[in-house]
């Protein structure tokens, strides 16, 4: 029996876990996927926005601004990356123009540093902006962070803590028993798991209604996953921008964005569009068009023949417009994050302080642990100087051994990332935690190499890593191959 | 800081050719910075025969012929280190490598040569929609999980792209007991080799479907299915023409970047075309001591063509390093109507070689025609060609003393054969 199972292992799910294992309960930590932050957290804009944009008296105002001052903090304590790069919102027309101004007044109302810039001031900092940029907000604490990242360093801790994660578990029922919930889980080798909780946290993301539906008799609100798609651009020796630039929202939302990464490459995006398939992380031709043409209105130049990757997300957008975050009205025990889309990567923090002290706290008494094992961060190889590297090196030959060349990662770093705590199981495990593969080959170089690290360091075999099992004819009539 | 003479960037056929050249023209002090475990580079995967018919005069398997000259690097007792990967060069020749058995160096090169090879260009660089499932590879990734790792990694595989690694993985795909399921193709035409297309797709009855695409890829955590469709005269889908393929792996063979980002860093001029490093005759880069050969320069189809131009390469240096070269060529040399490119794109008028062979490609598959060469506006030789295929690089001689006196430009252009205004001296 666990106090508490949280379905869901995004970043809602990885923060409520963690804010969760700082007290005295048994805490699990669910996700259908074989790794952490495989849905909207993987794929987003990546940014800490500053809290300028929701509409007034809303919970994305109030948690957006709450999750925005937190982060930098978080960020410090776990060793993850956090850049204040900062941010423009460009207005092209006289209509931009007066919604430019509503934001200005509305950041200045919730006390967010911000200034309004003429066209050619702008330019002094933006020499990209497109020609019919006329003024720019100016918000100057909007951050750039790896939100994957942060997920995992999140459950690594949580993990420390004794949170027990269970993933490739895929929740087919929740029923309500006297003190608690059966959930009845499917595992990703086809057994059946019942799992009992006293409580349950639907943080499930684009699922968070069907999770509610399992629970209950009639859910109040309807989750519609509404995909954006993005580019991204190769790293270059002098970047494009330097810090977000927003277009003037509308009534679809923030708009299509250019943002710079923590490591160095440019994100065009998202596009907006509501699908019915929660599973659908396809890019469409009509999608990443449409991010081209949007783009244009406010930056120019944008070398889009030094594309390496385009992706989709799918955000869980809500059918009331703003997030849910509240213990189900008519399933007590049941609290849910739900509708978190943008800026619900910023209000994260925020939503599960509020879920963990405010709302689980009134009804379980939250008593401290003694002790809290803090996260070690990874070695900062890339940041030691070349004596340092070299030491390293000397101690550890593996840290010479460069298995990325377009992202410099080595062997060592790879290791590393598999055998933390929550390690890397699978290539894209590996790539999300140390970047091999995110460079301009994309892993056409080191991505045997990477397997192979892995096949001998996990004992699982290439079929297994390749997912060759789900439907792929499992041997060749007259033929026994050893793939180890 | 440790000083080298001739610092050599890649361990594979151009720059094992370039080592052992300038060895043989006295040059003691070489160093081959490799980054596999052994030399050979991509040639290690390439168990098919074909290779060789040139510089040996018999067909061989693409390990078979490094070995010849890892042989030869080993009999000269040329320096290699293996495992080792460059990180940065500047315009100084200053080199940061890494390797488990040095860490991080730093080198001061008096010349180097560039052999990097290609690299293979990935989904993301061509865009195609639909989701992203384990089971989308390269050619060369599959080529290598097949070939090295002893790893099949589809059964019911797909191909996009008819260069020739494509080509041959079909083949290769087939023999190990996958289904390939087909073979589409952007353009009107092949972008492999001839005789691949016969040994590869039609011996194997494997479908090739030209001036089409893929269009959709689907699958959660594998690859389920693929959509294809025709594409317009201007490589648009035809709304209608989707075709899907229950296929469990989609492989990649649509075009080869030379691996430039070093070159990029060092300040050496690329060119739009080649994405390679701008050379004069002499294969060295604008950045002075620097030289170029291989892939790295251009992408070549046959692997004896990179050899001889790794000789040169490794010649060029040996040159540069005892007697100098001359510095800043002036006379540009360019590709007029019909190719793509032409190397080198410089030449130094005043030491001019014996012969000048020049390399080119065209833009578009062409019958009948003649290769011309134009001096400073006039035409001075054109040879009959009665096929020229963009997947076939062409190359053409000229002697000392058909361009001496060469001032502004030279220029190779496509003529049809009616306009044949000189005496034809087709090879």
């Amino acid at each position: 029996m666990y106090d508490i199972l949280i379905i869901g292992a995004g970043i809602c799910g990885t923060f409520i876990a963690r804010d969760l294992s700082r007290y005295e309960l048994k805490v699990a930590l669910l996700d259908r996927e074989d790794d952490i932050a495989c849905g909207a957290t993987m794929a987003n804009s990546a940014i800490v926005h500053s809290g300028h944009d929701p509409e007034p008296g809303t919970l994305k105002a109030r948690f957006n601004l709450e999750g925005s001052r937190m982060y930098e903090e978080i960020c410090r304590q776990l060793g993850t990356v956090f850049r204040r790069c900062g941010a423009f919102v460009a207005s092209a027309s006289d209509e931009e123009d007066a919604v430019l101004d509503q934001l200005f007044a509305r950041a200045q109302k919730r006390a967010i540093p911000s200034r309004i810039l003429s066209r050619s001031e702008a330019l002094q900092d933006e020499p990209h902006l497109a020609d019919g940029v006329r003024r720019v907000l100016d918000l100057p604490t909007t951050a750039i962070i790896t939100p994957w990242e942060i997920a995992i360093a999140l459950a690594e801790e949580a993990v420390l803590n004794q949170t027990e994660l269970l993933l490739s578990h895929t929740v087919t029922a929740i029923q309500k028993e006297q003190n608690g919930f059966l959930v009845t889980a499917q595992t990703g080798d086809g057994r059946q798991r019942m799992l009992r909780s006293r409580f349950v946290v639907d943080a499930a993301g684009v699922y968070a209604d069907r999770i509610y539906a399992m629970a209950a008799s009639d859910v109040p609100f309807a989750i519609t996953p509404k995909r954006g798609e993005y580019y991204v651009i190769d790293r270059e020796e002098h970047p494009l921008v330097s810090r977000v630039i927003y277009p003037v929202p509308s009534a679809k939302g923030k708009g299509v964005l250019a943002v710079p990464t923590i490591h160095g490459n440019l994100l065009i995006g998202p596009s907006s569009d509501p699908i019915e398939d929660k599973e659908d992380v396809g890019t469409t031709p009509w999608g990443l068009d449409y991010v081209q043409q949007q783009i244009s209105k406010t930056v120019r130049d944008i070398p889009f023949h030094k594309v390496i990757r385009s992706f989709a997300g799918l955000r869980p957008s809500g059918s009331t417009h703003d997030f849910i975050v509240e213990e189900a009205r008519d399933v007590p025990g049941l609290f849910l994050a739900a509708a978190i889309e943008s800026p619900g990567l910023t209000a994260a923090p925020a939503i599960s302080h509020y879920i963990t002290e405010e709302l689980i706290g009134s009804r379980i008494d939250l008593r401290p642990k003694k002790e809290y094992t803090k996260r070690q961060p990874p070695t900062p190889f890339h940041q030691l100087s070349p004596a340092q590297k070299n030491e390293w090196i000397r101690k550890n030959p593996v840290y010479g051994h460069m298995v990325c060349r377009c992202e410099h990662i080595t062997e060592g770093e790879i290791l590393e990332a598999i055998h933390r705590p929550v390690g890397a199981r699978t290539i894209k495990g590996v790539k999300k935690r140390c970047r091999p593969g995110m460079g301009r080959c994309q892993g056409g170089f080191c991505e045997p190499l990477v397997a192979e690290i892995l096949c001998r360091e996990t004992d699982v075999t290439m079929e297994e890593l390749f997912y060759m099992q789900d439907n792929v004819q499992k041997d060749i009539p007259g033929e026994r191959r050893d793939n180890r | 800081m440790k000083k080298r003479d001739l610092v050599i960037i890649g361990g594979g056929s151009a720059g094992m050719a370039a080592a052992i050249a300038a060895r043989k023209k006295g040059i003691q002090d070489i160093l081959i910075l490799e980054r596999g475990s052994e030399t050979g580079g991509i040639l290690l995967q390439c168990i098919h025969n074909g290779f060789g018919l040139h510089t040996f005069g018999e067909e061989l398997s693409g390990p078979s012929y490094a070995e010849r000259f890892s042989d030869q690097i080993r009999d000269l007792g040329i320096e290699v280190e293996t495992d080792a990967l460059v990180l940065h060069m500047d315009s100084e020749r200053k080199i940061i490598y890494t390797s488990p058995r040095s860490g991080f160096v730093t080198l001061d090169a008096r010349c180097v040569v560039l052999a990097m090879g290609c690299r293979e260009r990935p989904r993301g660089a061509i865009g195609i929609p639909g989701t992203r499932p384990a089971g989308i590879w390269t050619a060369g990734a599959a080529q290598r999980y097949v070939n090295l790792d002893g790893f099949l990694p589809g059964r019911r595989v797909f191909i996009l792209g008819s260069g020739d690694i494509g080509l041959i993985m079909a083949r290769r795909m087939t023999l190990e007991g996958a289904q390939v399921l087909g073979v589409a193709e952007l353009m009107p035409y092949s972008n492999g080799l001839s005789r691949n297309l016969k040994q590869c797709l039609e011996d194997f009855h494997i479908p090739l479907y030209l001036s089409h695409t893929v269009t959709d890829i689907r699958g959660h955590h594998r690859v389920s299915s693929i959509t294809i469709s025709e594409v317009d005269d201007n490589r648009r889908p035809i709304a209608g023409t989707e075709k899907a393929f229950d296929v469990d792996t989609l492989l990649l063979s649509v075009g080869l970047l030379p691996e430039n980002t070093l070159s990029e860093e060092a300040g050496i001029e690329l060119h739009p075309r080649t994405r390679g490093p701008v050379v004069d005759q002499f294969l060295q880069t604008t950045v002075p001591g620097v030289f170029a050969c291989g892939n790295v320069l251009h992408v070549h189809d046959l692997v004896d063509f990179v050899t001889a131009e790794g000789y040169m390469a490794g010649e060029s240096a040996a040159h540069y390093l005892t007697a100098g070269l001359p510095q800043r060529a002036s006379v540009p040399v360019t590709a007029g109507e019909g190719l793509s490119y032409v190397l080198p794109q410089r030449i130094h008028p005043d030491a001019l070689p014996d012969t000048l062979t020049l390399s080119c490609r065209v833009l578009a598959p062409q019958r009948n025609v003649l290769l011309a060469v134009e001096k400073d506006g006039k035409l001075i030789k054109s040879v009959r060609r009665p096929v020229m295929l963009p997947a076939e690089m062409e190359k053409i001689t000229l002697k000392k003393t058909e361009i001496e006196g060469v001032r502004e430009s030279l220029r190779l252009r496509i003529l049809p054969q009616s306009v044949c205004a000189s005496p034809d001296t087709a090879k």
